[in-house]
């Protein structure tokens, strides 16, 4: 076949097999940055009119235009262009750059107000269809949900929860597309279809029904393409098609789902396969390839979705996570880095820096030299980095893994996750000290447990009652997540990007802690110093009065840090008493970014010393100013946390002046075998959005 | 056992030495010098005491970070507690890891004994990062408070030891930055051959907050930062000289 001459054959040229082919493909480079070339002029021009239309955005007040009629699915609008003449990769949202599209599937209040929030009108038809009609996942969320549920979101103990908008962090493998073409992996669907199990279970037969929804809907990529003038229902021949397919499948999803998290996947090295060969055949130059990559990127940062200024408020921005992770080491010792893994990073250059896509680089020490002071020198220069620990994921997730969203690692076309936003801590230690009254609200929302008794707080009670308090806790966020995940696959089922994954899928039960640095220093000031309490009227504890000093979590002091690490564990035992639902696999994360904010003014003084409304720190951050030995001690607090209880990541927001980086920036090119967690600018959690009810 | 003064300890220093560093810093100094930005390490009374395991029980929890740097003991003065140093330094020497002092030198004695001391620490010791914080005898005095003829001799001490040095050189407006006293620095420094850096370091005034939290009257309320560019300047300028005069 003329689609894959020249590349070394395999399994992956029978059946579904991505990792083979590029396994048996690709070229490690060990060079260094000197082959890259400039952005061309095409890219400039293109580049102007997107920043163009970003001031116009932003004078329109944010939106430049929304659809309010048209219901956003693969195929329901007719081709867009920013330019067509220039534009070597094609397709956006809707018809229009900028516009954004109609995602009601979620729940049509969230689509409404936000169109309201920008002065656009959802077409009354829509609105009809989707509250007399058309059942939307929010509102079979509110079917369900008990009282003590609905008790519980509205105190924000839990927060988060994708039970009003798309939940997202599932990613697509689009290499497919390129690599196959529709027609074959439509083929290979009903081929899955045809030996289901014959028992007609309830599973079963929801299996039979995605099945056959995720073969329609490859049905309608098949005609995105058409849309476009491209055949995508055969295999790519070339690099520029390669990407174009690829694109077209991540298109797809984006135009199908508003998740809170849309990743893109590891195709770096996957592209550079079909680069290299172009390269060797002459076909294209370097500039080419640079282009490619570069109109790629500038579609990717084109992404954008319909969303409420609250949600925008938080994230300062209306982030996309269209994350991309790059490098990393495969299982047969060869590092994953190639060109293309430059040219990528590249584009921070060649388009300017920005937080989309989120270029993550699997970190290694044993990446090549190049490329690590590469990373550090584009990281330097534009902050727009995020770094990963490869060695500790590869260990379970293999070298064909990618990051969803900032943290949460999955085998591409392999696993997906169900997001599950995260439950404050914080807040149930206050639970467990006032019997599990609201500290805010005044009001019964846990169980009336016994409540702390006495002037001074007593460790060990405390962390009896916490224990008990946690323990309830664990068992409400994990049915309410049960409840969510059934209602989003049953109203709002993510057909593409499932129709790119294998039939038998492993599935994460995603949890999530926040105030972990102020539960760890609550407990640790109470242990180490003496609390003392201060009641209102009612009997309820609002503050604390703390004596003496107490070791602080983020200066590697074992005697706190060992809370802090303990508490994951805790946490997570209690998270895997339960059943979850499609057997997804417990597990849990630390990583709230810039909802920490919204965390911490919803929970009330702690007897850490944080004042009420106070932000929590970011993430498994030590809490503002309270590490005071250094970065490194910082981070060995947080390196301290156990990633075998914590899957499904723990990130650390790392800033620094550049000052601080030495006196010439080849102080610090050397090697950082750190892992930094999220990048500055990164936010990972999803607010509660909106008090959105449509059940009652 | 042996304790030490200490003042703070920052586990991921960039600038006092080569690669990523652990800077010890010390608590006590003798030296008033009018634009230091750390005077809450001036008082040898206050009190934090640590033994040399206590101190570096950090450096090596996390050892993997430093394998291109290494250990810095700055302060205050540190060489006030040069039998503190010392045993902190063979320690770490029995690891082979990269050892640095960060020193005004005002300690130096020419006599017998102090140099007998002084040979045991240079033993141990990989780099000196040294400041000179006026080349004028009389102005160094205006300064911090002592003249500088022994920092001088410490200076021409490390050259004949062979011990490698950076020379830092903070540029104030109106104290140090004058033609005469560049020229001055450049002919000092141009006998020497240990010199491995120089770093013209432009003057700035963060440190007046401190000044404020001590209640300490801050001596250069007047003085203007130094722009980068103007220490960019000095620095060739500087570098210049000394490649001129060790031509001649």
């Amino acid at each position: 076949m003329e689609n894959y001459k020249d590349f070394i054959g395999g399994k992956w040229a029978t059946s579904v097999n991505v990792r083979d082919f590029i396994q048996k493909n690709y070229t490690p480079y060990d060079g260094n940055d000197d082959f890259l070339q400039d952005a061309s002029e095409a890219t400039e021009i293109l580049w102007k009119q997107v920043m163009d239309l970003t001031s116009e955005e932003i004078k329109a007040g944010g939106v430049l235009d929304m659809d309010t009629k048209i219901i956003s699915t693969i195929d329901s609008h007719s081709a867009g262009y920013l330019n067509q003449e220039l534009e070597t990769i094609v397709g956006i949202q809707t018809d229009k750059p900028f516009k954004r599209a109609l995602q009601p599937f979620g729940g049509i209040k969230m689509a409404e107000n936000a169109c309201a929030s920008y002065g656009y009108k959802v077409d009354p038809e829509v609105v009809e269809i989707f509250t007399k009609y058309r059942k939307t996942h929010n509102q079979g969320v509110f079917d369900a949900y008990t009282p003590e549920m609905r008790l519980a979101r509205k105190s924000a103990i839990v927060t988060g929860l994708p039970d009003a908008y798309g939940r997202g962090r599932i990613i697509g493998d689009y290499r497919r597309v390129a690599l196959y073409g529709t027609d074959f992996l439509i083929a290979d669907k009903k081929e899955q279809l045809l030996t289901t199990h014959s028992r007609m279970t309830a599973d079963n037969i929801g299996l039979r029904e995605e099945l056959s929804m995720q073969i329609r809907a490859l049905g309608k990529l098949a005609k995105l393409g058409e849309i476009y003038g491209l055949d995508i229902k055969r295999p790519a021949n070339n690099a520029k098609e390669a990407i174009q397919w690829l694109y077209f499948g991540y298109l797809a999803a984006v135009k199908e789902q508003n998740g809170a998290a849309m990743s893109l996947g590891r195709t770096s090295t996957f592209i550079d396969i079909y680069i290299e060969r172009d390269l060797k055949n002459n076909v294209i130059t370097e500039k080419q390839a640079q282009e490619y990559i570069d109109h790629f990127v500038m579609k990717l940062r084109l992404i954008k979705f319909a969303r409420t200024p609250e949600y925008n408020a938080l994230f300062s921005g209306d982030p996309t996570w269209v994350t991309e992770s790059i490098a990393g080491i495969g299982i047969d010792g060869r590092h994953l880095v190639t060109k293309t893994s430059f040219r990528f990073l590249h584009t921070l250059d060649t388009l300017g820096c920005a937080p989309e896509p989120n270029l993550t680089v699997l970190w290694s020490v044993r990446l090549p030299e190049n490329f690590k002071k590469y990373c550090a020198k584009m990281s330097i220069k534009s902050s727009s980095i995020q770094y990963e620990n490869d060695d500790l994921m590869r260990s379970s997730h293999g070298d064909d893994y990618a990051i969803a969203c900032c943290v949460s690692s999955m085998r591409v076309g392999k696993e997906m996750q169900f997001f599950g936003a995260r439950a404050n801590l914080a807040k149930c230690l206050l639970y467990a000290i006032n019997g599990g009254v609201d500290e805010k609200l005044k009001i019964q929302v846990g169980p009336h447990f016994r409540k702390v008794e006495g002037e001074y707080l007593d460790y060990d009670d405390v962390c009896e009652k916490f224990d008990d308090m946690m323990e309830w806790l664990a068992e409400l966020y994990v049915n309410m997540l049960n409840i969510i995940h059934y209602m989003h696959d049953k109203h709002c089922y993510e057909e593409i990007q499932m129709a790119l994954h294998d039939r038998e899928v492993k599935r994460y039960f995603a949890t999530g802690i926040a105030g972990l640095s102020v539960v760890a220093d609550s407990l640790s000031a109470i242990k180490y110093a003496k609390v003392k309490v201060v009641r209102d009227e009612d009997g309820l504890v609002t503050d604390f009065i703390i004596e003496g000093d107490f070791p602080k979590y983020g200066n590697d002091i074992d005697e706190v840090d060992n809370i802090a690490a303990d508490l994951v564990k805790q946490f997570m035992d209690k998270i895997k008493k339960h059943h979850t639902y499609r057997d997804g696999v417990p597990t849990t994360s630390i990583l709230t970014i810039t909802s920490n904010v919204v965390y911490g003014k919803k929970t009330g003084n702690t007897p850490d010393g944080r004042r009420t409304g106070e932000p929590f720190a970011p993430g498994a951050n030590p809490m503002h100013k309270r590490d005071t030995n250094g970065a490194l001690a910082s981070l060995a607090s947080v390196a301290k946390l156990p990633f075998k209880h914590a899957k499904d990541g723990i990130s650390n927001t790392f800033s620094i002046i550049p000052g601080a980086l030495g006196k010439a920036d080849q102080v610090f090119m050397g090697d950082i075998d750190v892992d930094f967690g999220c990048s500055v600018d990164s936010a990972c959690n999803i607010p509660n959005l909106s008090d959105e009810k449509e059940g009652e | 056992m042996l304790l030490g003064n200490v003042h703070s300890i920052e586990t991921f220093g960039t600038v006092d030495g080569p690669g990523i560093r652990y800077v010890i810093f010390l608590q006590g100094c003798p030296l008033r010098c009018q634009y230091c930005h750390n005077p809450d390490t001036w008082s040898t009374n206050t009190n934090k005491k640590m033994s040399v395991d206590e101190v570096l029980k950090q450096f090596y929890s996390k050892q993997t970070f430093y394998k291109t740097g290494g250990v810095t003991i700055s302060g205050g003065e540190p060489l006030l507690q040069i039998d503190f140093v010392i045993a902190i330094f063979k320690k770490l020497k029995q690891d082979n890891i990269h050892t640095c002092i960060d020193t005004s030198g005002i300690m130096f004695k020419d006599d017998e004994i102090y140099k007998h001391k002084l040979n045991e620490l240079l033993e141990v010791t990989d780099l000196v990062l040294l400041d000179i914080k006026h080349i004028d005898n009389d102005k160094h005095k205006l300064l911090t408070g002592f003249f500088n003829e022994n920092i001088l001799m410490f200076a021409k001490y490390l050259d004949e030891k062979n011990i490698d040095v950076y020379v830092r050189h903070v540029l104030i407006d109106k104290i140090t930055y004058y033609k005469e006293y560049l020229d001055r620095l450049a002919l000092f420094l141009s006998k020497l051959h240990n010199i491995k850096r120089i770093d013209i370091l432009p003057y700035h005034s963060l440190g007046v907050i401190k000044y404020e939290l001590l209640n300490i009257d801050y001596p250069l309320k007047d003085t203007k930062d130094t722009e980068n560019e103007v220490a960019v300047n000095a620095y060739n300028y500087l570098i210049n000289k000394i490649n001129s005069n060790k031509n001649n």
